[in-house]
């Protein structure tokens, strides 16, 4: 039993992190019909960079993970302008073979910068870990936890309550009306791709102190991403939460009962069980299959 | 391409190792041929159903390690194995084809994405039958009745009859009804349908047919290398692939052709300039840049800049979806 919590506790505190990815992807994916395969990328990107402002710059752990989400809402702001406006009109799969060739670019940019060899990103948390009756947690990980909590929180009010968001839901049920409406697409689709980017950026500065950071770590991170998109349906915020949640909770709960080798497959099980069985996301209301 | 171009082609390519001197142009060249065999299968899929496998290496891993794996272990020789490393990479192929096509795009892309993630990860993991991370050595070189065909000339020789053949399948299938009908699913899925083409049994042939040449190269690499890791599942290799066909020119016969001669020789001639990361990243600003300014590929842009832009297309090569 307490090792089920201790699984449980754990594969919350990684699901956190999911969420974040995925509820970037899902708004990218569902609002401006990018299969952005660079999302990983941004994932990556928010590690270096905060390995960079603490390690280099000698910045402070909590204002290097600030630096981190801005360089990458700045990254995916101009990646927006610069590639995908122009193919605005074009096909979803040119678009997203401009990804593909964006992924690779700024993984391998990334390799010929910092090399092949892990880094560890330094925190200011106590290493001993926090016992909580049957279950123990470090307190680098319950940080992780509570700050993706809080960002979630706060992606959720950017999309309730601003008017910004109020456009964002728009132009993701009709862009067309949208436009009429006086919605600057052109802005909408900037300010969701800097932002998914920095949510993306946000959870590799998380758990860049909890892993290590090594150029090809956005791989797992998109494919996981996209797991959860797909879980939680397509451009569906609560979805890609709860799909987080429950990503990370079945890959303890996989690495810890079943083979610690396959922990990486539960997210392409993942994939392909849901495609085949439920496309439109296990929480969704319409299909969106294109 | 003209037929007397076709000709000329066709000889300088059996007299290469004539002309190259060196053991070391010959190893381009047959790594050209192999990723030849891996570019017209991935161009089967991509160019002409419009569906783009990222998990294609998938399937060059499977005939790798299917060759390896007999040959090895239960002593079969060489061209057994290859049939059978066809064979299987053909029947995962109908299996994906049958699970995944009756989605697209995006999401064909990640179930093929995820299905190479998995066999990846079986590879690593089931260490009795693989051998784990550190590869199975000592992949035999294949004999033809008496005679060992370990040298390059040979080998050589060996993948360009692959080559060859795979060129002729791809012909025969893309001009035959089945092409016209896959073009047709590409331009306008229920239009076909509505005229009777039925989507999902050729869309699963034209999975099956490029899965299996996915794995004739991936026999062909196994016993060229001699050696079979999980490497073989490296994402760079389908991204080569992916690079190739884009570049060379998707939906048409030569493009992936002329894709692979070109992206094994660059890298190649660019070796001393050029570390390999370079080269990987130079991939991905080129696959944007394709994107942005040559979007039908090189073939049909030669094809267009020899017969004057008015040119009426080759029968091979419509346009690109848009």
């Amino acid at each position: 039993m307490a090792e089920l919590l201790q699984h449980l506790l754990n594969g919350l505190v990684l699901g956190g992190t999911y969420a974040l990815l995925g509820m970037g992807l899902t708004l990218i994916f569902g609002l401006m019909n990018v299969v952005n395969f660079a999302h990983g990328e941004f994932y990556t990107l928010g590690a270096y960079v905060s390995f960079a402002a603490l390690a280099l710059a000698g910045i402070d752990f909590f204002a290097a993970l600030l630096v981190a989400i801005v360089a990458g809402a700045a990254l995916g702001w101009l990646c927006e302008v610069a590639l995908l406006r122009p193919l605005r009109s074009e096909s979803i799969d040119t678009t997203m073979l401009v990804m593909i060739g964006v992924w690779i670019a700024m993984q391998n940019a990334e390799l010929l910068g910092w090399g092949g060899v892990a880094k560890s990103i330094p925190h200011p948390f106590p290493t001993a870990p926090l016992v909580l009756g049957p279950v123990s947690i470090a307190p680098l990980r319950l940080f992780v936890l509570a700050l993706a909590a809080a960002l979630i929180a706060a992606s959720w009010l950017l999309i309730q309550k601003t008017k910004l968001g109020r456009a964002m839901r728009a132009t993701f049920q009709d862009r067309d009306t949208a436009a009429l409406m006086g919605v600057s697409i052109g802005r909408i689709h900037a300010a969701t791709f800097a932002f998914g980017s920095g949510l993306a950026a946000a959870a590799g500065a998380l758990l860049g102190p909890v892993f290590l950071v090594y150029p090809s770590m956005g791989d797992l991170a998109s494919l996981k991403a996209f797991s959860v998109v797909i879980l939680g349906g397509l451009g569906n915020l609560p979805g890609a939460t709860l799909g987080g949640l429950l990503l990370g909770i079945a890959e303890e709960l996989g690495a810890g009962y079943l083979s610690s080798g396959y922990r990486d497959a539960v997210g392409f099980a993942i994939i392909i069980l849901v495609l085949l069985c439920r496309p439109s996301g296990l929480f969704a209301r319409q299909e969106r299959i294109a | 391409m003209t037929r007397a171009g076709g000709w000329l082609l066709a000889a300088g390519a059996l007299t290469l190792p004539l002309w190259l001197q060196s053991t070391y142009h010959l190893h381009v060249a047959i790594m050209a041929g192999i990723f030849g065999v891996l570019a017209m299968s991935l161009n089967l899929l991509l160019g002409y159903t419009g569906q783009l496998s990222l998990g294609h290496a998938a399937f060059f891993g499977i005939g790798a390690y299917t060759s390896a794996l007999l040959t090895l272990k239960l002593d079969w020789s060489f061209w057994p194995a290859l049939a059978a490393a066809v064979a299987l990479a053909g029947a995962a192929g109908f299996f994906i084809g049958r699970l995944a096509l009756k989605l697209r795009g995006a999401y064909f892309v990640l179930v093929t994405i995820s299905f190479a993630g998995v066999i990846s990860l079986v590879s690593v993991n089931w260490i009795e039958l693989t051998n784990g991370p550190l590869g199975l050595p000592g992949v035999p070189a294949p004999e033809l009745g008496p005679w060992s065909l370990r040298s390059k000339t040979a080998y050589y020789y060996l993948v360009l009859a692959a080559v060859g053949l795979s060129y002729l399948v791809c012909r025969r299938l893309v001009r035959s009804r089945i092409g016209r009908a896959l073009v047709a699913l590409r331009e306008n899925e229920p239009l076909a349908e509505s005229v009777g083409v039925d989507v999902t049994h050729y869309l699963v042939l034209a999975a099956v047919v490029s899965a299996a040449m996915a794995g004739l190269g991936g026999s062909l690499y196994a016993h060229y290398t001699r050696f079979v890791s999980p490497e073989v599942f490296l994402f760079t290799y389908t991204v080569t692939m992916v690079i190739m066909v884009v570049a060379g020119g998707k939906g048409t016969l030569a493009g992936p052709l002329v894709g692979a001669v070109l992206f094994s020789v660059l890298p190649e001639a660019l070796r001393a300039a050029a570390s390999w990361q370079w080269q990987m990243l130079a991939y991905g600003v080129l696959l944007v840049l394709l994107v942005f300014y040559l979007p039908r590929g090189i073939v049909p842009w030669l094809a267009g800049v020899m017969l004057g832009s008015q040119a009426p297309r080759e029968p091979d090569s419509p346009p690109a979806r848009r």
